[in-house]
């Protein structure tokens, strides 16, 4: 009974126009933070946007800090949670070089990330090519020199979640085997302290850490 | 080059370097220029982090573990019957710019063992710098450490390619010094470290004139100092880190427990654990220092020479002055909000945030999320239930130990153990 599905489409057109009015209504890192929301795919957030938008052209006087009220409180805890989540990415990628000299590595985040990361890969990485390809929902940025672009590609999949041997370039492996050496040289065994360990790098992200895959 | 020769000398200098705690890689702002590599927005990034839970951020190796010096607490003494090895430049600059494409790291940290004398160490220091920054348009991070006794020209040669520059001054007393490091000398530490605050105050100023003054180590310097290795109290400790940030404009002091490697007489027997907790209270009270407005004699004085192990140094100072308490939450000011046990300095800007649209009780405050377990007994609030204090600091301490869960409990069972 309650399962009539109703197919929305994007209109570009009316989507610019609700934004440039968001934009004039409140500021940058509030803006920000609504995008970031929007990422973070949490079921029901959704309604908390359009609750929170809705209010932004009701009163647009509002300095909108008011933390009591409750879409605003959630809003800027979610923004939180994607933007941790943002700065793990930015640690735990780690590219392996293929022979095509692209630098290319697969992850998993647990928010939609990517369109927050691209800035700070791209002005880090300028002189290199880069991919950095989003497993879960199956698309990836890649840097060709000049620009970046959003690709699909069909190489990955759920039985191939990263780059084979064969395609490594010609020392990659031997670098990943001294990361591995200089972690393993650089831990303390006096000062073992697991709970911290596995607090900083939560056990999810391990499959595509080098240093945690001993090679 | 041969990779296998590489990894032999990895894993050795790594180990080797391991014991310098220092790993932050923020504070060192440089942006990428000319499509180069690397960009450093001044945010430092943990990339990964080892089984002890400290952060990997930077390659952190030594040039080489030849030493000329016989310091007791070091590894890398020459009297010492270890595995030496030693990098060439080029080397350690293929690994940085190699682990910086793949994303491992944000730069690199090198150290030294001295051999031949101070400066010849230092230029081949200077010299990996040098090319990452010149050759290969390197722009993240790069963490030098001073030798010392190094020359002053050579000091100001290193902070022109380094975003931060260190000198270890291990031993926070002179004559622990001399007891454990016969060969140095603490002027030679002292030296670089004042040529370097010199310098960077001078760059400084110049940099207000002319914009394009290159920049002189922008993270600043750092230094370290090994704890429970001579006997010190904690009051020499904090003074001495007092002076060196006073002195120096240090960014940071590290403190690091000393971790048994040898039998000597002279340190403690090779059986003694790592003081990690008493590290940790010294860097709460760092913290005070820097960022809650206390003065170190009042943490610290010849009244109470250590910290006390089973409460943190805040509550203890305030156990020690319950008359200034309770304090109003709604109506005292930064400084002394920032004095309250259990309240952090977010706390604190949120309290004074929140105050501004209403009185605030403890339903408030719980949600702010000050730790009430300690704060209750020493503030008072929109509320008609306070704590009334008739407590003796010693009872009140107890009724605060018996209602929290310290994660440093479990060093402090009552019980005996029965196998110690």
């Amino acid at each position: 009974m309650f399962i009539i599905s109703e197919t929305i489409y994007t209109d570009k057109v009316k989507a610019e126009r609700v934004w440039n009015g968001i934009k004039s209504k409140i500021s940058l890192s509030q803006q920000k933070n609504l995008f970031k929301a929007f990422l973070s795919e949490i079921k029901g957030v959704e309604n908390t946007l359009f609750t929170y938008i809705k209010n932004i052209f009701k009163k647009p006087n509002a300095t909108n800090i008011d933390y009591s009220n409750k879409d605003i409180l959630k809003i800027s805890q979610v923004a939180k949670m994607v933007g941790r989540e943002k700065h793990r990415i930015e640690a735990f990628v780690r590219f392996k070089q293929t022979k095509d000299d692209i630098f290319i590595a697969t992850i998993e985040p647990d928010f939609n990330v990517l369109p927050l990361l691209t800035h700070h890969f791209k002005d880090r990485y300028a002189d290199q090519k880069w991919l950095i390809y989003d497993m879960k929902r199956a698309y990836g940025i890649y840097y060709n020199l000049y620009k970046t672009d959003i690709v699909t590609l069909d190489f990955f999949s759920k039985s191939n979640t990263g780059i084979n041997q064969d395609d490594y370039a010609n020392n990659e492996l031997d670098f990943q085997n001294l990361w591995c050496t200089y972690f393993n040289s650089v831990n303390i065994k006096s000062r073992k302290n697991t709970k911290l360990h596995v607090q900083h790098i939560p056990k999810r992200y391990w499959k595509y850490l080098i240093e945690k895959n001993d090679i | 080059m041969s990779f296998d020769r590489i990894s032999e000398k990895l894993s050795i200098l790594a180990d080797a370097a391991k014991y310098d705690v220092s790993c932050s890689s923020s504070g060192g702002k440089r942006a990428n220029s000319q499509k180069g590599l690397g960009n450093n927005t001044g945010m430092g990034i943990c990339h990964s982090y080892t089984e002890d839970g400290r952060c990997v951020s930077l390659l952190k190796i030594l040039l080489t573990n030849h030493c000329i010096f016989d310091c007791a607490y070091c590894v890398t003494r020459k009297s010492n019957d270890i595995k030496r090895a030693a990098f060439k430049i080029q080397e350690v600059v293929d690994l940085t710019i190699n682990f910086y494409r793949r994303n491992y790291i944000e730069g690199l940290f090198l150290s030294s063992g001295i051999f031949k004398n101070s400066d010849y160490t230092m230029e081949r220091l200077i010299a990996v710098a040098k090319k990452l920054r010149l050759e290969e348009n390197f722009n993240g991070y790069i963490h030098l450490k001073s030798i010392p006794g190094t020359s002053d020209e050579l000091m100001r040669e290193a902070g022109l390619y380094a975003d931060r520059l260190s000198v270890n001054i291990e031993i926070p007393t002179v004559s622990g010094l001399k007891l454990l490091a016969p060969d140095k000398k603490h002027e030679d530490f002292i030296k670089p470290m004042k040529k370097v605050k010199n310098e960077i105050i001078q760059y400084r100023s110049e940099h207000k004139i002319i914009k394009n003054t290159p920049r002189y180590a922008p993270a600043g310097q750092s230094t370290q100092m090994i704890i429970g290795a001579t006997g010190e109290s904690d009051r020499d400790i904090m003074y001495s880190a007092t002076y060196y940030y006073k002195k120096f404009n240090m960014r940071r002091v590290y403190y690091s427990g000393y971790i048994p490697i040898t039998t000597d007489d002279r340190l403690p027997s090779i059986k003694t654990e790592v003081p990690i907790l008493r590290e940790n209270r010294l860097y709460q009270t760092d913290w005070l220092l820097r960022f809650y407005g206390f003065s170190v004699n009042e943490l610290l004085n010849d009244q109470h020479k250590n910290l006390e192990l089973d409460i943190d140094p805040k509550l203890s100072w305030a156990l020690r002055n319950l008359e200034m308490f309770p304090i109003d939450i709604n109506k005292a000011d930064k400084s002394m909000l920032a004095r309250i046990p259990g309240i952090g300095m977010q706390s604190v800007s949120k309290i004074l945030q929140a105050r501004r649209f209403r009185k605030l009780d403890w339903t408030h405050l719980k949600a702010i999320g000050i730790a009430l377990n300690r704060a209750q007994y020493f503030i008072t609030c929109n509320s008609n239930n306070f704590f009334h204090q008739d407590r003796t600091p010693l009872k009140l301490k107890n009724l605060i130990m018996k209602n929290s869960k310290s994660k440093s409990a479990k060093y402090f069972s009552n019980q005996l153990s029965l196998f110690s």
